[in-house]
């Protein structure tokens, strides 16, 4: 349940990707030997984040509490747009040790 | 209430002993030989939950083994291919394959939530053995430089898996 939950709400998170906001920017993250770099970011509302997944095997990002949840597949990249202001602790659901944190903060 | 954590302590000990038989520094290709052979047998292991679970986090976790566990293989098969080097079968390699063998006729007899607990406490002892392996015998003693740095990454890869199964395990991962 929880799952759907996710899933459909990465949807939604997926869904806006397609209509990005005006002005937001790309910010990227690179995932190398299993670590997100920087782990730490801070962005603004309307942003978006591009993960690329250096590594030669698939990870998430995951919100700690799983309200978002994006797949990245191996040596490919994905993308999330933060549309409000907050902070965000987020993992990798498949080695759980990465670990990183999102901060949105209006400008 | 013993019965599933002793099932994952025995194994545990047995791979400790099975792998311990490889100190006496294993070549290159004895090491590339149980490194590929320990993710085989968790490939396989994941594919009898995939086949015998129908909760959605063990099968999920299955599904990480099988995909992680095909990657590093297949890097690991390139690698020696390309390093025109023979894996070669071992005592150590030979005891893994005896020991899951035995494993997995253990679990095919389970059912519900009685395999579900089995099958991760397994993968715990399993990945916390073949981890502490490759630390103190089977990284120090690699020759070749791609061959240790494909396990240094290996490791940290199944590092993640065993700290994912033992939140499995503690109930934490929905």
């Amino acid at each position: 349940m929880r799952g759907a939950i996710g899933a459909a709400l990465a949807g939604l998170f997926q869904l806006a990707l397609a209509f990005p906001s005006q002005g937001g920017e790309l910010v990227r993250v690179k995932i190398t030997d299993l670590a997100f770099s920087p782990a730490e970011i801070t962005v603004h509302p309307g942003d978006t984040i591009e993960w690329v997944n250096e590594d030669f095997i698939d990870h998430t990002a995951t919100e700690t509490s799983e309200t978002w949840d994006v797949g990245i597949p191996a040596e490919k990249s994905a993308q999330l747009q933060f549309t409000r202001a907050g902070s965000f602790s987020y993992f990798c659901r498949i080695h759980p040790g990465m670990t990183g944190t999102v901060h949105v903060i209006a400008k | 209430m013993l019965r599933f954590p002793m099932i994952g302590l025995v194994a545990g000990l047995m791979l400790s002993t099975a792998i311990a038989a490889a100190s006496d520094k294993p070549s290159d290709p004895q090491i590339a030989h149980i490194a590929y052979t320990a993710g085989d047998l968790d490939i396989k292991a994941a594919k009898l939950a995939l086949e015998k679970s129908k909760k959605e986090t063990v099968r999920a976790f299955a599904n990480d083994m099988v995909r992680d566990h095909s990657a590093v293989n297949d890097k690991a098969l390139a690698l020696v291919k390309k390093l025109n080097v023979t894996p070669e079968d071992n005592d150590t390699s030979k005891a893994l394959v005896k020991q899951a063998e035995e494993k997995n006729a253990e679990l095919t007899k389970l059912t519900g939530e009685a395999f579900d607990k089995a099958y991760v406490d397994n993968e715990v002892a399993y990945h916390k053995t073949v981890n502490e392996a490759l630390k103190t015998t089977l990284i120090p003693s690699t020759g070749n430089a791609e061959l240790k740095s494909l396990l240094e990454t290996g490791l940290k890869i199944f590092e993640g898996h065993l700290q994912h199964a033992e939140m499995l395990a503690h109930g934490s991962h929905k």
